[in-house]
């Protein structure tokens, strides 16, 4: 793919430059992020602030620039990176697992599951904690039972779980529009809604260790297992014949994935798109080899998140809630994204 | 070696048998052919004898690695011909491994042998039925297998190239590779099979020798139409010519 990508790209092909380049614009995007804001902090402040946990520097900012870049904003922008880098990578990791580059975490009834765990938490105003874990076990419940739906003897087939999914996202919506319906105005109602709509608001150190650990524990073995997954994606037969436990391999890709997006939801709320829209943009780059795609889409699903997160903290004076952002910007940006790929021939003939 | 034993499938318990009581054995460094007409389960009967679809009745035992090689193959992913070549080594990587250098000069000497070298950077979507088929065999063979099971290897290809791969399929002969082809052509069979496996109906079958099983009357009844093996020499060589009489009804 690297030969088809636009020729102001043509200097990449020096060895590993990919990388170095997407690095650097995450360490580039994170820097912005911590100096934008109501309150501005110059990017050589926000530096000098960064460095001077670990080495000493002469001090150029005052005190509250210190404050705002380091308890306010720093874990917002980590935890905005990390839920990108989760996203992105679990539906890259789907969409080659599952054979079809148009799935996301949010079709095989992950999100939609966390989604309900959550709600259901604020509705009986549980606190953040209980918030986390019950996003978390119903996002794993309900891929569950997505998967045991599409089991017929012994097997799976992609389509029949991609559907099994689709029908266990509808009845948890449903579930949540009674939650919602049924929560009081004064009090959960506003919450409930607010969270939905997905926000790096109530960032704190304790969720970055909760999203850290979990795409350290279940993102690494799923990048490790990248030709697994090439392989996975040939097909279930082809993949078979070349000596691989399908069935096996493929829960454990599932199994990791949700781990990752239940995650993501329960200290964010629900943040559709990244994990289809990213990918996309990854393969285009680098072209198909999951070797290469799940790595990428991990770096710059952190961008593109920590990118749309600042935009909706700074772009007005109120926040923009990020599922609204990541669709308005993700919705076009995929239909784009469509058009080259298929031009390209990086999705199909 | 291969030895399929009273094989049989149906799709479901109360579907009809596909095939049922199929027999037959090939000896190391043998080739067979399956030749039947369409729809008669050939490729069904390649699946189950290698496991992916689990057989209902009957023993298959493999002496040795079996690869097999699809009909084709259809991946929304346009990997490069290379990295889909050396995905034959899968079976050798563990969970978290991928390919090592080592892997990747199997892969090489792979498309060398199947002579695609100039092919390997190239996108899977931008290659010919042909040129596909060619990189599935590729694959196979850098998994260094014992044993080959192909699915109508050349149906897609020109003379050339079928040329090529029965040159290919002899080589792998000669190195020990037990290789087990469907076909349309009984000129293939006749060509480089040992034994030829002739599926008339779900519980009719006939195998043995070359000679023996490919005769007018046996193709004659195999597709219902008048069939003449023709002898000719070449290069002093005693061959045969298949010769379908189109327009009869045998």
């Amino acid at each position: 793919m690297t030969s088809q990508i636009a020729p102001a790209l043509m200097p990449l092909r020096v060895r590993g430059g990919v990388w170095w380049l997407l690095g650097a614009f995450l360490v580039a995007v994170m820097l912005v992020s911590l100096s934008t804001g109501n309150y501005q902090v110059p990017v050589n402040h926000v530096v000098g602030i960064l460095v001077s946990s670990w080495w000493p520097v002469e001090v150029t900012w005052t005190p509250v620039e210190a404050r705002v870049v380091e308890l306010i904003r720093l874990p917002r922008v980590l935890i905005a990176a990390l839920v990108g880098a989760s996203l992105a990578l679990a539906g890259a990791a789907l969409q080659g697992a599952l054979r079809n580059p148009l799935v996301g975490p949010q079709i095989v009834g992950v999100s939609s599951g966390a989604a309900l765990g959550g709600v259901l938490a604020l509705f009986l105003a549980l606190g953040t904690a209980a918030v986390i874990g019950s996003a978390f076990v119903f996002g794993a419940l309900a891929m569950l039972i997505a998967y045991s739906m599409a089991r017929v003897s012994g097997n799976s087939s992609p389509l029949t779980l991609v559907l099994a999914g689709i029908v266990v996202s509808a009845f948890c919506s449903a579930l949540v529009s009674l939650l919602t319906y049924l929560a009081n105005p004064e009090d959960s109602l506003p919450t409930i809604v607010y969270w939905l709509m997905g926000s790096f608001a109530t960032a704190s150190f304790d969720k970055v260790w909760v999203v850290g650990s979990v795409l350290l524990l279940a993102g690494l073995p799923l990048v490790l297992m990248r030709f697994r997954i090439n392989v996975l994606s040939l097909g279930d037969e082809e993949a078979q014949s070349l000596g691989i436990p399908v069935e096996r391999t493929r829960w454990a890709v599932l199994a990791l994935c949700t781990a990752l997006v239940a995650a993501s939801v329960s200290v964010s709320g629900v943040v559709d798109w990244v994990g289809l829209v990213i990918p996309h943009f990854a393969r285009l780059l680098l072209g198909p080899d999951h070797r290469k795609v799940l790595p990428a889409s991990m770096l710059m699903g952190a961008a593109y998140m920590v990118i749309i997160d600042t935009l909706a903290r700074s772009l007005t004076s109120a926040e923009i809630p990020l599922g609204v952002l990541t669709a308005i910007v993700g919705a076009p940006i995929f239909a784009w994204l469509l058009r080259q790929s298929s031009r390209r021939g990086a999705l199909h003939d | 070696m291969i030895e399929v034993t009273d094989l049989g499938y149906r799709h479901h318990a109360r579907s009809p048998w596909v095939f049922k009581h199929h027999s037959l054995s090939l000896k190391k460094g043998e080739v067979g052919a399956i030749i039947g007409p369409n729809g008669r389960g050939k490729t069904t009967l390649l699946k189950a004898l290698l496991g992916l679809i689990k057989p209902q009745q009957g023993s298959v035992t493999f002496a040795g690695l079996p690869a097999y090689v699809p009909q084709g193959t259809d991946t929304s992913f346009p990997y490069r011909v290379r990295d889909l070549v050396v995905m034959g080594r899968a079976r050798t990587l563990g969970l978290f491994a991928s390919p090592s250098r080592q892997d990747y000069r199997l892969a090489d000497e792979a498309m060398a042998r199947v002579g695609i070298e100039a092919l390997a950077n190239r996108r899977l979507t931008e290659l010919s039925g042909g040129q596909r088929q060619l990189v599935l065999i590729a694959r196979a063979l850098a998994s260094q297998c014992d044993i080959l099971v192909l699915d109508e290897p050349t149906s897609a290809l020109d003379y050339h190239n079928q040329n090529r791969v029965m040159a290919v399929l002899e080589q792998a002969r000669n190195d020990g590779v037990t290789v087990l082809f469907t076909t349309h052509s009984p000129q293939h069979a006749l060509a480089i099979a040992d034994s030829v496996l002739l599926m008339f109906g779900p519980d009719e079958y006939r195998f043995g020798p070359c000679d023996e099983v490919l005769t007018d009357q046996q193709l004659a009844r195999l597709y219902n139409i008048d069939i003449r093996t023709l002898p000719f020499e070449h290069n002093g060589q005693a061959h045969r010519a298949v010769v379908p009489v189109f327009g009869s009804m045998a």
